[in-house]
């Protein structure tokens, strides 16, 4: 019985191929972009573990100073001298030609077994050779290559380490990094002497971390990843529209098979579990499909994954996929999941229905305005939570869930919003055809309504990120001219050739600016403290938000600080807030700047303060203001005399231009999965005309019979298609703006920590709108190619008594 | 004369083979006459009737409608044809869902340009439809339904009205209503009429009837 039953079932995708196709194709491509982001995600999570597991940081308890400055030396010899077993490490970042690296630098006799992931004794490496100038550099595969031509020491491979990381011996970082008897931290080995001396007495400016679990690189991109995530949501929910659309002929159609099976002596219970199992069985293969696409997918948008999250947040992730078990259990458990959800209201019918209920299938067509009504009034409940969500959460969760609220809702309206056009378009138009276009575009609606909300969501995404994205990036151009206004910008590679380049320029442009600054930790995390001079270019250009009207005054006087939005917005620091510095220094907020694209705080101070407070800061870097059209011969000049490489002397340009490149690379993912969306969009209506195209041919067959033209009906159903993509292009314009408000006015603030102005930008719109238009096109030609070249036996059919 | 088939042959492929469903087939129809085309299952009766229509064309044989052959026009002109000159009434009614009575009772005059609002309300009347006009086809009763389909049938005042078991979904009282209207409508339009149906008690009430046996006449 069961076998009969099941072949039964089956049957009806045997008769309905295009149909099992699409539910198939549809399922797929959901799971695909679902599981292409996890992959993704996957990948970077994993290469933050790595970069966190580096020298057992996460699993070894840490002796730092207090306020993240450097630790003396002399106090890890008082330490090892008073029997403390511990170990230093050196940390710190430093550019080999174009590439910027993470120096990590240890002393492999008292490193911690725990801490050793690389046996530096190793015969290719040796631990004389480690330990003795040029010293050696190891670090992974992929670094090695990137480094191809650089001068470097010598270099040994390690896929221990993640990519960006090079470990070496301490003392050539320290000569690397120009730190000489500097540490950034001391290792704790886990069992220590019970006899030492209590840490207070021997290093008193000293204090006792646990283990990092989470690093600071895991946290900063947190808030990327769970827009990946959303993106990845978003895509699911677009291709799940197509399976339940899919599902959802399928079940009307088999209503006169349920019904006759159940007559001939099938349980009820039976028939429904065996539509169960048919399901799990469709979505166990379509999921299979799904997560094969995906790491398709991921492997072609890695690259520029791997781009945004060293141009955002210095964060170094492997440009190539590994095989996640994970990420092919998620893909498939969603897949399953999904199709269960999208089919739980069939099968519910199906279970409630009683025997004798009628068996004529009952199409789409013949859903009631009740049901739209209900539909559209569930919308506005959902739209009114989002904007209750927008008023009264915070957080980055609330942000989604009022976005996906939005959006939900808006989708579930579009059908009533497009019924209400199509109605008015039926009472505005004379000719008989004209109102019978939008009566029969009317019907068509229900059957077609997931389909245009899948567009909806796809084109609202697209206008709405679209918005966003040029939003920042005209808001990033203006900023970019703001905090760039010196013509050269120049990096020398010690201090005492940076003293010399400082004299050389001084006779021969207008200003000299001084680039000074030290990475501390401040407010617990991260912060890069610079030293700026008093100087009109600054007064003049600095990017302000909000600032005392003496902030330039005060920071020349070194009476004031000033510190960029990401961290005035993460410590709810307003102007007059004290701002803590070296030594218990600490000086009032006393103005705001805009830092778009830095994921650390940033604080600004006198160049003499930062002198006096942090003798070590990095004092490479200039800025200098000399005539436009003598810069290129000031630059020649400069690299001449010092023997300076290119890119340590570059123009204003040549910033911008890398500035925006990484800027551009940044949204590539963005760009690059909107378009995936809408391609899914497209496919969704494509499935669902190519589907109802069957259904369509008795309704088109009186038209015919009375004297139209199969062409012309061809053209109509074209034409159909493209009004109803026009019209929700229509409404998806509000519903983008409104998604891109909430991009720039809380997810970025929450997850960036900065706030944009929105822009609007109607081109792209219509770009959009001729892009929805051509996706209706071409959905539609081959529904109407069939249609035109149908036989006229195929349509006399509908009339025949036999049929 | 109005409508003439001259030795019309047609078949169809089928996953057996070809099937041969008229054979050789001849008969004429002048302005204002009725003839009932009736038969068995299969015989080729609405095969017949498509071709007559325009919405089919034969293998062989010639189809003259005011002797003009219509076997031979091309889509165009076939469409503009069924538009103009000839109403159908189907068993299943086919009115067009999207469209409310009134629509519907205009649709192929307005689309052959020869709609006539005082006909047209005339007509309404006489079908007893005037206060069905806002309603959509699933709101009405069959009798209705086609009602409204032989009133689209006529609304353009064509030369031919081809009807192909129309009374077939209805119960006997209501079908015998029906036919009577239309035969009384066709008497005051001109209009000839050609009927299919099994009913030879139907039959025997229009002017001329034929018997269609295996694609051929009897």
């Amino acid at each position: 019985m069961l076998t009969q039953g099941f072949a039964v079932l089956l049957s009806h995708w045997w008769r309905h191929k295009l149909q099992f196709a699409m539910l198939l194709l549809g399922l797929a491509l959901a799971t695909a972009l679902w599981s292409a982001v996890q992959a993704i995600n996957g990948e970077a999570r994993a290469s933050y573990a790595r970069a966190a597991a580096v020298v057992g940081q996460d699993r070894l308890e840490q002796l730092t100073t207090a306020d993240g400055t450097h630790i003396p030396q002399e106090s890890y010899i008082a330490l090892r001298k008073a029997g403390w077993l511990v170990s230093p490490v050196l940390e710190g970042e430093k550019r080999f030609g174009g590439e910027r690296l993470r120096i990590l630098g240890v002393d492999p006799i008292t490193l911690p077994a725990d801490a050793a992931q690389v046996d530096v004794g190793a015969a290719d490496i040796g631990l004389a050779r480690f330990i003795t100038a040029p010293g050696v550099f190891i670090m992974s595969g992929e670094t090695a290559a990137r480094l191809k031509g650089v001068d470097t020491p010598p270099i040994r491979i390690s896929d221990a380490l993640p990519p960006g990381t090079v470990l070496t011996d301490i003392g050539i970082a320290q000569q690397v990094l120009d730190a000489p008897g500097q540490l950034s931290r001391l290792l704790l080995a886990p069992r220590q002497p019970t006899e030492a001396r209590p840490l207070a007495e021997v290093a008193p400016g000293l204090v006792r971390r646990a283990p990092a679990v989470e690093s600071d690189l895991s946290r900063l991109t947190d808030s990327f990843h769970l827009n990946l995530t959303a993106f990845g949501l978003l895509a699911f929910a677009v291709g799940l529209f197509i399976v339940h659309s899919a599902i959802g002929l399928a079940f009307e159609q088999r209503r006169p098979v349920i019904r006759t099976l159940r007559a001939l002596g099938l349980p009820l219970r039976t028939l429904v579990l065996l539509m169960v199992v048919e399901l799990l069985v469709l979505s166990t293969v379509a999921g299979l499909i799904g997560v094969a696409l995906g790491y398709g997918v991921a492997s072609l948008l890695l690259p520029d994954v791997a781009a945004s999250l060293r141009g955002l947040y210095g964060a170094e992730v492997p440009g190539t996929l590994s095989i996640r078990p994970s990420v092919w259990g998620l893909g498939l458990a969603i897949a399953v999941a999904g199709t269960l959800v999208s089919a739980a209201s069939r099968l519910w019918r199906i279970a409630t229905m009683p025997l004798l209920a009628p068996a004529r299938p009952r199409a789409w067509s013949l859903a009631s305005e009740r049901a739209l009504r209900l539909q559209a009034v569930g919308g506005i409940l959902l739209l009114v939570a989002a904007w209750l969500v927008v008023q009264f959460g915070s957080g980055l969760v609330a942000g989604f869930s009022a976005l996906g609220a939005m959006l939900l809702g808006a989708a579930l309206l579009l059908p009533l919003v497009l019924s209400l056009l199509l109605k008015l378009g039926e009472r505005l138009s004379k000719g008989v055809i004209a109102q019978w276009f939008w009566a029969d575009t009317r019907q068509q609606l229900p059957g077609l309504s997931l389909a245009l909300m899948a567009l909806l969501l796809a084109l609202a995404a697209n206008a709405g990120v679209g918005t966003m994205v040029q939003s920042f990036r005209l808001t990033f151009v203006g900023w970019l001219d703001q905090r760039l206004p010196s013509e050269l910008y120049v990096s020398t590679r010690s201090n005492d050739e940076s003293q010399k380049v400082h004299d050389w320029l001084a006779s021969r442009s207008d200003a000299v600016l001084p680039i000074w600054n030290t990475e501390v930790r401040m407010f617990g995390q991260p912060v890069q403290v610079f030293g700026i001079a008093d100087h009109a270019t600054y007064r003049d250009y600095w990017p302000m938000l909000e600032a005392m009207p003496d902030a330039w005054d005060r920071i020349a006087r070194g009476e004031g600080a000033l510190a960029n939005e990401q961290l005035a917005r993460r410590q709810k620091l307003a102007l007059g807030d004290m701002i803590p510095l070296e030594g218990g220094h600490k000086l009032p907020l006393v103005g705001i700047f805009s830092d778009y694209g830095n994921p650390k705080g940033q604080v600004i101070i006198g160049v003499r303060l930062l002198e006096t407070l942090y003798p070590d800061a990095s004092r490479l870097r200039y800025a200098v203001r000399i005539a436009h059209d003598k810069a290129p011969k000031l630059a020649e000049e400069l690299r001449a005399t010092f023997d300076l490489p290119e890119e340590n002397v570059v123009n204003q340009t040549t910033i911008k231009d890398f500035s925006l490149k990484i800027f551009e690379r940044t949204f590539a993912v963005t760009a690059a999965l909107n378009v995936l969306t809408l391609g899914v969009a497209a496919i969704a209506i494509f499935a669902s005309l190519l589907t109802l195209s069957g259904m369509r041919l008795s309704q088109l067959a009186p038209a015919w019979a009375m004297g139209l033209t199969l062409k012309r009906l061809a053209l109509l159903e074209i034409l159909r298609s493209v009004a109803l993509a026009s019209f929700t292009m229509l409404a998806a314009v509000p519903v983008g703006l409104g998604l891109a408000w909430m991009l720039l006015a809380v997810i970025n603030v929450e997850a960036f920590g900065w706030r944009l102005p929105m822009h609007v930008f109607p081109m792209d719109w219509l770009r959009l709108f001729l892009l929805a238009v051509a996706s209706a096109i071409i959905a539609a030609l081959l529904p109407a190619l069939w249609l035109t070249r149908r036989q006229p036996a195929d349509l006399v059919k509908v009339f025949a008594n036999e049929r | 004369m109005l409508l003439d088939l001259e030795d019309v042959s047609k078949s169809y492929p089928t996953g057996e083979g070809v099937l041969q469903v008229l054979r050789g087939v001849s008969l004429s129809l002048d302005a204002g006459e009725s003839l009932a085309l009736t038969g068995e299952s299969g015989s080729g009766k609405s095969t017949l009737l498509h071709l007559a229509g325009g919405l089919d064309r034969p293998d062989s044989g010639a189809i003259r409608f005011e002797g003009k052959d219509i076997a031979g026009l091309g889509d165009v002109e076939l469409a503009a044809f069924r538009r103009v000159s000839v109403g159908l009434v189907f068993q299943q009614f086919n009115l067009i869902p999207s469209l409310d009575v009134a629509a519907n009772l205009a649709f192929q005059a307005r689309l052959g340009d020869r709609y006539d609002a005082a006909w047209s309300e005339w007509l309404t009347e006489r079908l007893g439809l005037s206060k069905l006009l806002d309603r959509y086809p699933e709101q009405l009763s069959g009798g209705q339904q086609q009602r409204v389909a032989i009133g689209r049938a006529l609304a353009g005042r064509p030369q031919l009205i081809l009807a192909d078991e129309p009374t077939g979904n209805l119960d006997e009282a209501t079908g015998d209503a029906i036919l009577e209207l239309m035969l009384a409508l066709m008497r005051e339009t001109g209009a000839a009429l050609l009927m299919v149906t099994h009913s030879n008690r139907l039959a025997s009430r229009l002017g001329r009837r034929l018997h269609l046996a295996a694609g051929k006449l009897g």
